[in-house]
């Protein structure tokens, strides 16, 4: 599991890759959580491009970022998810809470 | 129903172990040959069953899980995950979409729901103190020969 944050004049990118499952979660929620919290970017990015597998441990992951960014003023989105991480998201309904593409 | 081949597998309560199971069913089943997505579907209920046995059938305690994993005649995929842990005292609520008893961990109560959409056929037995046992099944679709 490794992450990789970037910061633009707009938005901040984390690319993700590997797995996310309940065992990598703890990592990449610490690490997201530092970075919004010091950084407070308007917009964060999670680019699924390179994540190869998710499990309903990865809702938790992305709803806790959510909820963390707009309590900072800002929005989190999610891009490339692959087909089947986008069924998992889709039983969670979590589409109506942040933008999934 | 016929049994063509049958693997075992005993792993302690590690988190580490979610990935092994799901190392463990996906080598398995390279013998029967599935469909990418069926594939997929099955490795992410194996690894939903598996943290939750590490999540909270041994939340305060370390146990080991066993994974069984059989390839029935018809193409049919048969899997047990067991733990010997906490057990669960209303298994029907449990099952219930976005229930979770551990809210303040990020688990957002999904797991039966992905295992239910994902597999055929979902049973869970469990007893307060004992354990809980799920058992899996889904039927590959036929190949192409
Ligand atoms: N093996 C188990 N031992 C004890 N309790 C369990 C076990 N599996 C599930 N449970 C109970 O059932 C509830 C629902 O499980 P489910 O997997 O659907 O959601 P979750 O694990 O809470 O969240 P998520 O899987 O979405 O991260 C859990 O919160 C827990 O209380
Ligand atoms: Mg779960």
């Amino acid at each position: 599991m490794k992450m990789e944050i970037k910061s633009g004049s707009e938005a901040a990118t984390a690319l993700l890759s590997g797995e996310i499952d309940h065992h990598n979660a703890k990592e990449l929620r610490s690490q997201l959580d530092k970075f919004i919290i010091s950084v407070q970017p308007a917009l964060l990015v999670m680019d699924f491009k390179n994540i190869t597998f998710m499990d309903s441990s990865g809702i938790g992951l992305i709803m806790g970022r959510s909820k963390l960014i707009k309590e900072c003023g800002g929005s989190l989105e999610v891009k490339n998810t692959q087909p089947y991480i986008r069924r998992v998201l889709r039983l969670s309904g979590i589409e109506r809470i942040v933008k999934i593409t | 129903m016929e049994i063509i081949n049958e693997i075992k597998f005993t792993m302690p309560s590690l988190s580490v172990n979610e990935a092994s199971a799901r190392a463990v069913v996906s080598s398995f089943l390279i013998q029967a040959d599935p469909t990418v997505e069926e594939l997929s579907d099955i490795r992410t209920a194996v690894s939903e069953a598996v943290t939750n046995a590490v999540v909270h059938g041994y939340r305060n305690t370390k146990g080991n899980v066993e994974l069984t994993v059989k390839l029935l005649a018809n193409r049919e995929i048969y899997i047990r995950i067991k733990d010997r842990g906490c057990g669960i005292s209303d298994v029907k609520q449990a099952m219930e979409p976005l229930f979770t008893t551990a809210p303040e961990e990020e688990r957002s109560g999904l797991g039966f729901s992905v295992m239910e959409s994902f597999m055929d056929i979902l049973k869970v037995k469990s007893s307060v103190g004992k354990g809980t046992t799920v058992v899996m099944r889904k039927r590959l679709s036929p190949h192409e020969n």
